[in-house]
């Protein structure tokens, strides 16, 4: 793979392209507005068709290794304690203990006091540590409080922060405060990469989803996020087919590479590979890297495993032979 | 990085149950018929399928003879009520056996299995489901109380979508009180005759339903046969002339569904991702061999290159191939002599001028294939602008004003379809109020149902198919 950028740099502000979209809250309005808008219909109809797709043999065993080495294997609960984590980034690193050529997983994802547990964990595994941030999942606080938020989890070692958007101020039109506030955090990052998660389930229509995909690329995150995983409706295919739009003219125009994470409702390896089917055919195939797209999930992992021993095997092998952690 | 590529996922031919030789169906048997029997081909791989039947002159008298004779003593007598469950059963038994019928589909005709199975079998079914409805509430269709069936109606289907056009003939027809005699296309006549298969399976009374399979003279003894009462043909704009200048005087009634040359219509403020796929869908589905195929794409000059762009991009990822491979999107083009003519208005619009882009995807090197080409700079002078090339060809125009859109849209012989693209909804309803097509699709392309009718104006032919529209053209009314 080539190399090429795929972290905006902090302080810079968006590319020249897009210098003028962001001059101030009314052309930023302007410029949101002023994308194509999404055929609701018609994207769902593209996203359906496209789920048809037949995967099988060598390319099914192909596709659930790249998956697993996508997932960001996530524990976000109240009872979550350092006991769990521990054990879910041995998980992480060593997804299946009787097949040691099983990739390691991308990402462990957290919460923020529990971040430093899993940077303990995996120092060394080369298992990313995502904390949450940003008074996750609903974002009603304070700017200042979000940045602490980050910062907190920042200094604890986490190398991704997943954000969420003011969901608030976006559907009121404040945009000009959601991205001052998306770049405040990135600034807060320093080198860990930002996930900007737009909880479409709240956003409800595409143009939405659209416009707050654009959003967030302007305002510097590596990462858009579908979702906190705690409002219903999570990732839908259609959803993630629009953000992998974005992310494809973004890399048209800018020659950024930026990713795309869908969180939430992904369990089995069947969606799984819908979802790599349209990072294949809608954004391309060199988004078919951890690096750029991601898995926000729990249980799809063990599901990823248990096929993958069937196809190896020939036969159906069960839930007692992946481990429950 | 090593890419993804798809392994290959065939369909199973098996499952189409080939047989070695099909017999035409008349009076409720399979017979042998009197006329020199075909031989149907696979155009993906150009092997032999099977050996059909054909019906002589003598097999069209006795099948239109034994049509009468049910529709005189069985079929039009029945109370509507019954007749439906007869039309019920067959949409049943078409939904039972509809892996069999689309992988057959798909071998005989050559579109990919993903339509035949998703599209073309779902959809004859619901034709048969849909009309089973009217049969016993014809009286409340608003052609007065107690219409009356026309007697025998002389059928003829084309090969781009066999069984699916036996089942927009068939349906309306039997739910009427109509018997028929239907002969498919001469390329693919199998499914027709599995239709056959069902129709006995479902028991409907012999004669109700013939189906006799053969080239264009037995279409045109069953068209010109003085025992039928009604004719209803699909087909090229030339053979539907002759047919309505040899039915003048005999007071037959007709209708119609010919070619077309519909214009898709894109202004700047459409929702661009899903037009290009509306534009791709609207010519490459079926390969493009759809009459109401939206062959000329109108984008406004303002983002045509972005458009062209974007399309360019999405094109290039169809998968072009075996039909019977779940992931294949385009298959394979129906004959030899379509892919020449396909070929020969190709070179057409490369002669004139027009600029041509192809899809760099891997083309097979046995079978009838054609990769997805798109025409840029076309003017309406081409004959890639004019004529009707039934392939995956797209021609692009561009336009700077409504007005301008409408008229170059409008600028044909044929009308049976368009589409628009706009986020304005008031521009919608103008536009689909000027244009001079049957059908006008709405930010979506190629959407078939059995309740909304079809059929064109002028080239494109008349009389309507589908919905209550649709009824008119069985009723005596």
């Amino acid at each position: 793979m080539p190399e090429t950028k795929t972290s905006p740099a902090a302080d810079t502000g968006p590319p020249p392209a897009f210098a003028d979209a962001v001059r101030d809250e009314t052309s930023l309005r302007r410029f949101l507005h002023g994308l194509p808008g999404v055929d609701a219909v018609g994207v769902e109809q593209r996203a359906a068709g496209l789920a048809t797709r037949s995967i099988k043999k060598a390319s099914k065993l192909w596709a659930i290794d790249m998956a697993i080495s996508m997932v960001d294997l996530t524990t976000l609960e109240g009872a979550d304690t350092a006991g769990k984590v521990r054990s879910l980034c041995a998980k992480g690193r060593r997804p299946d203990p009787d097949a040691p050529e099983v990739p390691r997983v991308a990402a462990i994802c957290v919460y923020p006091d529990m971040a430093a547990t899993a940077v303990a964990e995996l120092a060394g595994t080369g298992v990313g540590v995502a904390s949450v941030a940003t008074a996750f999942p609903s974002g009603r606080s304070s700017l200042a409080v979000k940045l602490a938020d980050t910062a907190y989890a920042v200094e604890a070692g986490a190398t991704e922060i997943d954000m969420v958007i003011d969901r608030g101020a976006f559907l009121s039109g404040r945009y000009g405060q959601v991205f001052d506030e998306i770049q405040q955090v990135k600034a807060a990052c320093g080198d860990a990469h930002l996930k900007v998660i737009l909880e479409t389930g709240e956003l409800a229509t595409y143009d939405n989803v659209r416009r707050a995909s654009w959003l967030g690329l302007l305002a510097g995150g590596d990462f858009i996020k579908t979702s906190t995983g705690k409002v219903s409706p999570a990732a839908t295919l259609p959803v993630t087919h629009v953000m992998l739009q974005a992310v494809h003219d973004w890399h048209a125009t800018t020659g950024e590479l930026r990713g795309v994470k869908p969180a939430g409702g992904i369990r089995t390896t069947k969606d799984a590979i819908r979802y790599l089917v349209a990072v294949r055919e809608v954004a391309g195939e060199r988004w078919l890297d951890p690096r750029l797209f991601r898995f926000g999930a729990s249980s799809l992992l063990n599901d990823l495993l248990m096929q993958r021993r069937t196809q190896l095997q020939g036969h159906y092998s069960g839930p007692d032979y992946v481990t429950v952690d | 990085m090593p890419s993804w590529e798809y392994a290959p996922a065939p369909e199973s031919r098996a499952i189409a149950n080939l047989k070695p030789n099909y017999r035409m169906f008349l009076d409720g048997e399979f017979v042998e018929g009197g006329g020199e029997p075909l031989k149907s081909i696979n155009p993906a791989t150009e092997e032999v399928l099977a050996e059909v039947s054909t019906a002589g002159s003598a097999d069209v008298d006795k099948a239109v003879k034994a049509a009468q004779r049910a529709q005189d003593k069985v079929w039009g007598r029945m109370p509507g009520a019954e007749r439906a469950k007869y039309i019920f059963r067959v949409a049943r038994l078409i939904a039972e056996r509809a892996r069999e019928l689309a992988v057959l589909e798909s071998l005989d005709n050559g579109k990919p299995i993903r339509e035949s199975r998703d599209v073309d079998v779902p959809t004859a079914s619901a034709h048969f489901f849909y009309h089973a409805g009217w049969a016993d509430k014809l009286d409340h269709a608003g052609y007065g109380p107690d219409p009356r069936p026309l007697g025998v109606a002389g059928q003829v289907i084309p090969w781009n979508f066999p069984l699916l056009m036996a089942a927009w003939k068939i349906a309306p027809a039997l739910a009427c009180g109509n018997t028929v005699v239907l002969k498919p296309a001469e390329t693919t006549p199998l499914t027709a005759l599995v239709l056959a298969e069902i129709i006995q399976q479902a028991e409907l009374p012999p004669g109700v339903v013939n189906i006799l399979p053969g080239a264009g003279e037995v279409g045109a003894a069953v068209v010109g046969h003085p025992g039928v009462r009604k004719v209803a043909f699909t087909g090229s704009t030339d053979v539907g002339k002759s047919i309505q200048r040899s039915l003048a005087g005999t007071g037959k009634k007709l209708t119609l569904e010919l070619g077309g040359k519909a214009a898709n219509i894109v202004f700047d403020d459409a929702p661009l991702d899903q037009a290009v796929e509306g534009i791709v869908n609207g010519i490459f589905f079926n390969q493009g061999h759809v009459c109401c195929a939206g062959s000329r794409l109108l984008v406004q000059e303002s983002v045509a290159e972005e458009l062209l762009d974007k399309l360019h991009k999405r094109v290039a990822t169809l998968r072009v191939g075996d039909p019977l491979d779940k992931n294949t999107d385009v298959g394979a083009i129906n004959s030899r002599a379509q892919l020449t003519k396909i070929q020969e208005l190709v070179a057409s619009g490369e002669a004139e001028g027009a600029k041509r882009w192809t899809s760099p995807c891997p083309v097979p090197d046995k079978g009838f294939f054609f990769a997805p080409t798109v025409f840029a700079d076309v003017s309406q002078a081409m004959r890639i602008a004019r004529e009707e090339i039934f392939g995956p060809v797209l021609s692009v125009l561009t336009f700077r004003t409504p007005d301008e859109a409408v008229a170059k849209a409008n600028n044909t012989p044929y009308g049976l379809s368009a589409g628009i693209w706009t986020e304005k909804g008031s521009r919608i309803l103008w536009m689909a109020d000027k244009l001079r097509a049957g059908v006008v699709w709405a930010n979506t392309f190629n959407r078939f149902d059995p309740t909304a009718p079809f059929g064109g104006y002028q080239e494109s032919g008349f009389g309507r198919e589908g919905g209550r529209a649709g009824l008119e053209a069985y009723l005596d009314v």
